[in-house]
């Protein structure tokens, strides 16, 4: 007979093992252990995230009068301006987004295939940007696309063009100086994503008799789809709230949701509208997060898996 | 039949390849002919030059010179897509974004193989590989051995001229690898494609090849039979790298091989001049017990170390010169009987026909 029969026949009951009781107060002790660690974190989390979107939801529900209504919310469907905004606010999104991807996938493919010390040579010049306050870097833009501006004079003295070309201070200007800020939170998700693709499956494709242009299709082109998918919703999430590049290059013709924010509270004083820009802008943004996770995440974690 | 390639299989001609990366030279004037249908293993060391041979027979990879003739057809300058070889890969390269269906259906597709004949050929190479069924598997459901076989279902489905193999058994464990050797080889009997198989792993490249060409610097320094290449190997790099091997000087003088004062009997010719080093494998040694009969040399030796194994034992002993060299036998109760113990003198006997010299680089 052996030692751990004889010791539950002893006890009279099956979970007379040996010290559960003390390797189960052990175990209680260290997940306490671990939690204490993770408290200050929570706090943080707690104090600079959950209590101020709460407290901007809680805003949202008081009107001019301070009485609670939902006459804030109920101004999305009433005011055409507010219609108005949030078309162009996801008309802007779309194509800025569709200009990256335009630009970014041949750039991060290139990079992708570029020996290792070009490619991190050439990295620099697209995070270089990023050291550059936006600011700066909108009225350089403004400088480099207005009426006067370096591309018009220089398309003028060349004879290409007679008048100049109204490049700023409307919707194209906005998506010019937004696409440039963007191209990098496209170009390095994609980039990483590219970079982890196996060379010998493009070799295979080809040993198989793909061409070059048959592999890059069927196998590459797949392959970097989870990367091209957080390159897009990373972009197009930051666009909807985006602000100073619109603000300055827009000429206030193009109007996007963060700068009717901004309208509301300091030109309006009007917290409970703005409180409510700000929560529909939100769930807006969460929605579109899910759905972009359900279209692509099934694919794309379907792929990550394997890596 | 199951899939033909036996009237596809052509022979490849190889010659005059060289590739340099820089200054460096990867191979140099390596020419070699593979015979219709023929299993052909390059075995060297890394760095030999053996990947890079593969990938240029491929089309991965530009060769600095050289030909590459298959069934007569010059390929060297032909694109990886067109000439028709198919590969298993180290890593397998099997599609993750793809089942294994569609895995072993791409190559199908690129030539546009119709949907009902695709689908027919498809199983019957997962049949080939025993994998009847798993078709509707994601790659990542699958194991180490399972990988394996889609990729070779893959690389044979197409019924390719030639199939080459990089190291396709180098991530499985042990006894897979073993299992798998034994099926890759009744696979090539049955199909009878050309075959050129890439190993650093000796035993692999005895157990599985038609013919073994060991490479080293770029240069092949013997290709042979496993047979011949273990019995008789050409330069002191083949002996050392193929199978277990003790190396004692010999000389040439006076029209016959000394050792020790004592010259050798042996079968082979003798070389005229110039260093010589005897090869002794371990299980070619005996010991010997009084007078040596017949076509018998006697080296005299102290016992070293005796190792027991098992099924059989080691000793390692130490010629009058310091030389060590080893000794193994099985373990049957005859020879148990009269096991050496250190320290003891003993004598070793190697039969004339088991000596082989080859020249001391």
């Amino acid at each position: 007979m052996s030692t751990a029969s004889v010791s539950l026949d002893h006890a009279g009951r099956p979970n007379g093992a040996l010290n559960t009781d003390a390797l189960r107060a052990d175990a209680r002790r260290e997940s306490r252990g671990l939690f204490a660690l993770l408290s200050p974190g929570l706090l943080l989390v707690f104090a600079v995230i959950i209590v101020p979107i709460g407290w901007l939801f809680w805003l949202s529900l008081f009107d001019e009068s301070g009485q609670l209504s939902a006459a804030n919310y109920a101004r999305f469907f009433e005011q055409a301006s507010y219609i108005k905004t949030f078309v162009t606010t996801f008309k802007v999104a779309f194509v800025v987004t569709g200009a990256c991807v335009l630009f970014g996938y041949p750039l991060a493919y290139m990079l992708s295939q570029l020996p290792r010390r070009a490619a991190g040579v050439c990295l620099i010049f697209v995070i270089l940007p990023f050291w550059t306050s936006v600011l700066v870097r909108t009225y350089a833009w403004l400088v480099i696309l207005q009426r006067k501006g370096l591309v018009n004079t220089w398309l003028m003295d060349l004879g290409v063009i007679g008048q100049p070309l109204p490049l700023a201070n409307n919707f194209a200007g906005v998506v010019i100086g937004m696409t440039h800020i963007m191209l990098p939170f496209l170009v390095l998700p994609l980039y990483a994503s590219m970079k982890t693709i196996d060379v010998d499956c493009l070799r295979a494709g080809m040993n198989l008799g793909a061409s070059p242009a048959a592999t890059f299709r069927q196998v590459f082109f797949p392959l970097s789809l989870p990367g091209l998918a957080s390159g897009v919703v990373i972009v197009f999430v930051l666009c909807l709230g985006f602000f100073v590049t619109p603000a300055l290059m827009g000429g206030g013709k193009v109007i996007m949701w963060a700068m009717r924010m901004e309208q509301t509270t300091s030109l309006y004083s009007n917290w409970g509208a703005g409180a409510a820009l700000g929560v529909v802008l939100l769930a807006v943004t969460l929605a579109l997060l899910g759905l972009f996770h359900w279209l692509l995440g099934t694919r794309a974690t379907g792929v990550w898996s394997e890596r | 039949m199951l899939l033909s390639l036996a009237q596809s299989a052509l022979p490849i001609g190889i010659s005059g390849i060289e590739k340099r990366f820089g200054a460096v030279s990867i191979l140099s004037d390596l020419s070699l002919d593979v015979a219709a249908g023929e299993f052909l293993t390059l075995l060297g060391p890394s760095g030999s030059g053996k990947t890079t041979l593969l990938m240029i027979l491929a089309g991965f990879v530009r060769a600095n010179a050289g030909s590459i003739k298959v069934g007569g057809e010059e390929i060297i300058t032909m694109p990886p897509h067109k000439r028709n070889i198919g590969m298993v890969f180290q890593n397998y390269a099997l599609f993750p974004h793809m089942n294994v269906f569609h895995n072993i259906a791409f190559p199908l597709k690129q030539r546009r193989v119709s949907t009902a004949e695709t689908a027919e050929r498809v199983e019957r190479a997962l049949d080939l590989v025993q994998l009847k069924g798993l078709g509707e598997r994601r790659v990542d459901q699958l194991s180490g051995g399972q990988r394996q076989r889609v990729a070779l279902a893959r690389a044979i489905v197409f019924e390719p001229r030639i199939v080459l193999m990089d190291e396709p058994l180098s991530a499985l464990d042990k006894s897979l690898r073993e299992h798998m050797q034994i099926e890759l080889r009744n696979l090539h009997r049955r199909l009878g494609m050309t075959t050129v198989y890439v190993t650093h792993d000796q035993r692999e490249a005895i157990t599985m090849s038609d013919r073994v060409a060991v490479m080293n610097a770029g240069r092949i320094e013997q290709i042979d039979q496993p047979e011949i290449l273990y019995a008789r190997p050409k330069t002191k790099f083949v002996a050392g790298f193929i199978g277990e091997s003790s190396f004692i000087p010999v000389e040439c003088r006076n029209g016959g091989v000394w050792h020790e004062g004592n010259k050798l009997r042996m079968k082979d010719p003798m070389p005229s001049s110039g260093r010589h080093l005897m090869v002794v494998r371990p299980e070619k040694l005996r010991l010997i017990a009084g007078e040596q009969t017949g076509e018998i040399n006697a080296l005299p030796a102290t016992v070293g170390d005796v190792i027991y194994q098992g099924d059989s034992f080691v000793c390692y002993a130490t010629l009058k010169d310091g030389r060590q060299v080893i000794l193994r036998d099985y373990c049957r109760s005859d020879v148990l009987a009269r096991l050496p113990a250190p320290g003891e003198p003993i004598t070793l006997g190697i039969d004339a026909q088991d000596v082989v010299l080859v020249a001391d680089q």
